[in-house]
């Protein structure tokens, strides 16, 4: 009785645990139960059960409401799917004025916007693709191709190579110093010489459009609900949906309204950059002192100049830090959204995993990673700039970079020039170096795999074995094996033990959405993904995060690895792993685990920092030892950042699982690649989608709840 | 007295939903805690006064007494609930958002507790902020800017950027930016309250040397009665958005109207408040010493002077003629005395 009245939460607890699993032990494993594999439901069968709803068929097969439920939302991916193609080709036809044919046209309202939006992307992007690489459709945009064809020399050419890698080195050298002008002109000078130049530079061109796109539009709508409360209201849900959401999932209903190309990829991109633009935005303008902007307005600011002059560059740092995400969206994007026919690094990379040429697909990794890290740090600087206005400077001393590039200009035309005569019949290497032309360590790589897999094949095999025999199938066997309404209670009683009735509200709406999908099943293997990825991650996050927090220095460097890992797009960690362990849950898992290990460690370490020094002097005083210090103070006042940070792990693992189905997972994954291929598919993506959103979002309500009663406990809120 | 610059009338600010229509219904007369009850906080309460031009008003009170959302009010930095605000004859609260922003760009300028400065902008850019809001050129507005670094003494540090100021030093800058425009009213909201004593002492002494330079229109805010002593010409002190007593310093040590403004003044040493004039004697002049004191001086600087005198002191003004006399032990008297001394 003592312990009970003292440690209340811990029986309450360990009652909802006994719960849990008396219910699991109660409720059998229906006989006529199998694990559903494939597209069963959509086989006919006799034994299926069957109910209408808003005329749409669902069939399943039905079990003990205990065991499992059924599919009640089993209409949902149908009907959206409906009524996406209605809204698409039958809602509201209305008449358009066709240049092309010179005459009126019926056609729906909202194929019309797609259409429109779908020609402008098309000439963004090929604008600047042009520009980089030459071509025609710009002209002709403005023109007509009967044009061209009387005035062929109006094609552009394409700038060489060697005057964009001259530019990317001096823009640098402006917004920051020699070091990154180095890097700049080095990953230019790489990727030429390589032969990744063409597919780099519609990689670029696409990221050029998307990333200010995004910018403007989070930027545009952050201020919208930093004004207004109503705004805000209505974006929130859908903000928190987006965050959580895998990116794949996205795609298909992108498909279906903007068709497959650049321009879809550009639109679909945009839908996932910017909802982390917004809430940084919103984040930012918050945080202003009121004094700052009283400041603002009694120096006689109008709404546009205090907006402009005032907020926005006060709440620099989040929105850099938004600037930063839409940048590593991006790219993210640049390779996933090469499913729906995006050109560049990104198709080369897929089609090389595809044929499981790592090498290549290693080239093609490098490249983008090394483009979005020269992206990244770019921007960094470009926020951090300063005028000075005390320079007495000269003509050229002023505009000494504006020389330098009209220079290299004018180099870089005579040397492509000059290339004319010098690779006479082949290739002009000053001017562009074709894809296959480049030198290419490909075979290298692909020997070293080789290698790899001819002499520790007989490890990690055994390791693989292992893995998924002793560890992965029961695992995954335990989680199937979970009554859904003992799954149910679980969730819910968690939420109310944390959050009260409210949260448990919240966690029971989210579950049940789950598990009335048709996919309950495939939720858990992916959960047991997750999990299996997040224990793993935490556990090296947390102790590599600590290590580095003893020693300032390495702390520093490690939140500086984090920086750079993060801006590698999630596809490229697939590329190592599949050298070293091929197409297996393993390659999969190891993906997950490296990568959600980034935000572990950084919260870790960012959490310990956040430990204020009249703490650290005042446990020195009381002469605890590094031991004590680690585990009385810090551990415990560090602990709701680095929860934090288990969140974020969470939604990383969740990304890379589904990600992981790439090389062929049971999970969610699974069917969101295939609904990429069935026509039919938007509905199903969409409502997959939602179903892995939610995942991370039940975990997102309870460790954010969590977090945010211990903060206030510890008076650090 | 010269020309009144602001002038308000029965300002009210209250805080809530219904706070217009309470207050049309109360006629006036407005109690905080039946607010309260109500859900309407009361910020200013029935606050009427006039400050002339080239006038320093001291307004004092603790925090929550409604001294900073007063100065709001009449910055327009918030709508006053009530009442009616003048500012050199204009009706502050009929002006349209133009004009509002016209008179802010020319006739204002305020400055913060916490500073308030642009995190992104430099010592010199801060300075100049204003001048470029109201659309001077880049480079005159970066030269009066550089002005105004000589005139608070930070020449050599334009370049820096506040994160790397002391807080005086960040102060400085905020004074700077007020004054960039030359205006004629200078709101400054508790300026040196989160400096620590010496800088604040430094600050305040070299405040008074510029607004000797300036002569501006001041309202200025703080919770420190002792630095509004130093400061003021008049002193508004506030208690729960009610003006308790506007007087000059000298009369509210020696004629305290409230008890609460009396446990203000109960501590203040008043040789340093007081000066000859305030505890003279008007009506005899006859049988004076040799010693002369002018009237303005502060007793403690002539305190010593007088103590060793046996005789009358006489009391003379700006042009030397006798304006009253002194007795010497009415110094101790005011020194030491009880709180029945008066003037």
């Amino acid at each position: 009785m003592k312990y009970l009245k003292k440690y209340p939460k811990l029986f309450q607890w360990l009652f909802l645990l006994i719960v849990f699993f008396s219910l699991c032990f109660a409720i059998d494993v229906p006989e006529t139960y199998k694990f559903i594999r494939g597209q069963a439901e959509f086989v006919k069968d006799p034994n299926q059960s069957v109910y209408f709803f808003l005329g749409k068929e669902v069939r399943y097969y039905a079990f003990d409401v205990f065991w499992r439920l059924p599919p009640l939302l089993g209409w949902l991916p149908i009907w959206i799917n409906d009524s996406l193609f209605f809204l698409m080709n039958e809602w509201m036809p209305m008449e358009f004025w066709n240049e092309d044919t010179q005459e009126f046209k019926t056609r729906p309202l909202l194929l019309e916007i797609s259409r429109n939006l779908t020609s402008f992307m098309t000439f963004l992007i090929e604008l600047i693709r042009e520009i980089l690489l030459g071509g025609l459709e710009t002209i002709v945009a403005f023109t007509s191709w009967d044009f061209i064809d009387a005035y062929p020399w109006l094609e552009l050419p394409g700038l060489p190579w060697t005057i964009v890698a001259a530019g990317a080195a001096i823009l640098s050298y402006k917004l920051s110093g020699k070091g990154l002008a180095l890097f700049a002109g080095l990953t230019m000078i790489y990727i030429s010489i390589f032969g990744q130049w063409k597919p780099s530079m519609q990689t670029l061109s696409f990221i050029l459009v998307a990333a200010p796109l995004s910018f403007i539009f989070g930027l545009g709508l952050g201020i919208a609900a930093y004004k207004s409360k109503r705004v805000e209201k209505a974006l929130y849900p859908i903000l928190l949906v987006m965050q959580t959401m895998p990116q794949y999932a996205v795609l298909v209903p992108a498909l279906v309204l903007f068709g497959v190309g650049d321009h879809a990829a550009v639109i679909i991109t945009m839908v996932v950059a910017v909802p982390p633009m917004i809430l940084l935005t919103i984040l930012g303008l918050r945080a202003i002192p009121p004094e700052v902007i009283e400041a603002g307005r009694m120096s006689g600011c109008t709404n546009w100049q205090l907006m402009f002059k005032v907020l926005i560059p006060t709440a620099r740092r989040d929105i850099l830090i938004g600037v930063n995400q839409v940048i590593m969206v991006c790219f993210s994007m640049a390779v996933i959204s090469a499913f729906i026919g995006a050109k560049g690094l990104g198709f080369n990379l897929l089609l090389a995993l595809n044929q499981l040429n790592i090498g290549l697909a290693l080239e093609a990794g490098l490249c983008i990673s090394l483009i979005a890290i020269l992206l990244d740090k770019m921007s960094l600087a470009w926020a951090n700039q300063q005028q000075d206005y005390f320079g007495n400077l000269s003509f050229f001393q002023r505009n000494k970079n504006v020389i330098f590039f009209a220079a290299s200009f004018v180099i870089g035309i005579i040397l492509a020039y000059v290339g004319t005569f010098i690779f006479k019949g082949s290739f002009n290497y000053l001017f562009e170096i074709p894809h296959n032309k480049g030198i290419s360590t490909a075979d290298f790589w692909n020997k070293g795999v080789d290698w790899i897999f001819d002499t520790f094949f007989v490890y990690i095999k055994a390791f693989n074995t292992w893995l998924i025999q002793d560890v992965l199938q029961p695992m995954r066997a335990l989680y199937l094996r979970m009554p859904a309404v003992a799954t149910l209670v679980l969730a819910v009683g968690a939420g109310y033990l944390i959050g009260g009735v409210r949260s448990a509200l919240v966690v029971a709406a989210l579950t049940l959405f789950i598990a009335l999908s048709p996919w309950w099943d495939r939720a858990l293997v992916t959960l047991y993904m997750a999990t299996f990825g997040v224990v793993i991650s935490c556990l090296i996050g947390f102790t590599v995060g600590t290590l580095c927090f003893q020693n300032k220095k390495s702390a520093a460097f490690m939140l500086g690895v984090c920086d750079i890992f993060q801006t590698f797009p999630s596809f490229v960690y697939l590329i190592p792993v599949m050298m070293l362990f091929g197409i297996t849950d393993t390659s999969v898992l190891i993906a997950v685990i490296v990568y959600a290990t980034i935000p572990a460690t950084r919260y870790t370490i960012e959490g310990l920092r956040s430990v204020p020094v009249g703490l650290h002097e005042a446990a020195t005083m009381s002469g605890v030892n590094k031991f004590q210090r680690l585990t009385k103070i810090e551990f415990p006042l560090a602990f709701p950042h680095m929860m934090l940070g288990l969140n974020q792990t969470i939604v990383f693992a969740l990304f890379m699982v589904i990600i992981g189905a790439f090389i062929g997972t049971e999970d969610l994954g699974q069917y969101i690649l295939k609904a990429l291929s069935d026509k039919n598919g938007a509905g199903i993506g969409l409502t997959l989608g939602i179903c892995v959103a939610f995942i991370g979002l039940i975990f997102d309500n309870l460790i954010r709840t969590w977090v945010g009663k211990r903060k206030k406990h510890l008076g650090i809120a | 007295m010269s020309e009144t610059v602001i002038k308000c009338e029965s300002v009210y600010k209250i805080f809530g939903e219904n706070a217009k229509k309470m207050l049309e219904e109360s006629n006036g007369n407005v109690d905080a805690k039946t607010f309260q009850d109500k859900g309407c906080i009361v910020g200013v309460n029935n606050a009427s006064f006039e400050v002339a031009k080239g006038e320093m008003l001291v307004v004092m009170g603790l925090s929550g007494s409604g001294k900073s959302t007063l100065l709001r009010c009449i910055s327009r930095l918030t709508d006053a609930t009530g009442g009616k605000i003048f500012i050199e004859g204009q009706d502050l609260l009929e002006l349209n958002n133009k004009e509002l922003i016209e008179l802010r760009r020319n006739k204002m300028g305020m400055v913060f507790q916490s500073f308030a400065l642009l995190p992104h902008k430099t010592v010199v850019e801060n300075i100049a902020f204003p001048l470029q809001i109201k659309g001077t050129n880049t480079e005159d507005s970066i030269s009066r800017a550089m002005e105004m670094v000589k005139l608070v003494g930070l020449d050599g540090r334009e370049n820096y950027f506040p994160r790397e100021l002391s807080g005086g030093q960040q102060q400085r800058v905020g004074i700077a930016r007020s004054l960039a425009v030359e205006p004629d009213i200078w709101f400054l909201d508790e300026p040196f309250s989160a400096l620590d004593p010496l800088i604040r002492k430094e600050m305040q002494d070299e405040f008074l040397r510029l607004q000797e330079k300036l002569q501006k229109t001041i309202m200025f805010i703080t919770h420190d009665f002792d630095e509004a002593l130093k400061l003021a010409d008049r002193i508004a002190i506030m208690k729960d958005g009610i003006i308790e007593q506007l007087d000059t310093p000298a009369n509210i040590v020696l004629n305290p109207a409230t008890e609460y403004v009396r446990k203000f003044t109960e501590e203040v040493p008043r040789e340093k408040v007081l000066i000859i004039e305030d505890v003279m004697d008007a009506s005899s002049k006859d049988n004076l010493g040799d010693l002369k004191v002018s009237k303005d001086e502060i007793i403690e600087n002539v305190a010593e002077k007088i103590l060793t005198q046996e005789k009358l002191v006489g009391v003379v003004d700006s042009n030397n003629n006798i304006v009253g006399s002194i007795k010497p032990s009415k110094i101790i008297d005011t020194v030491f005395g009880g709180r029945k001394n008066g003037s």
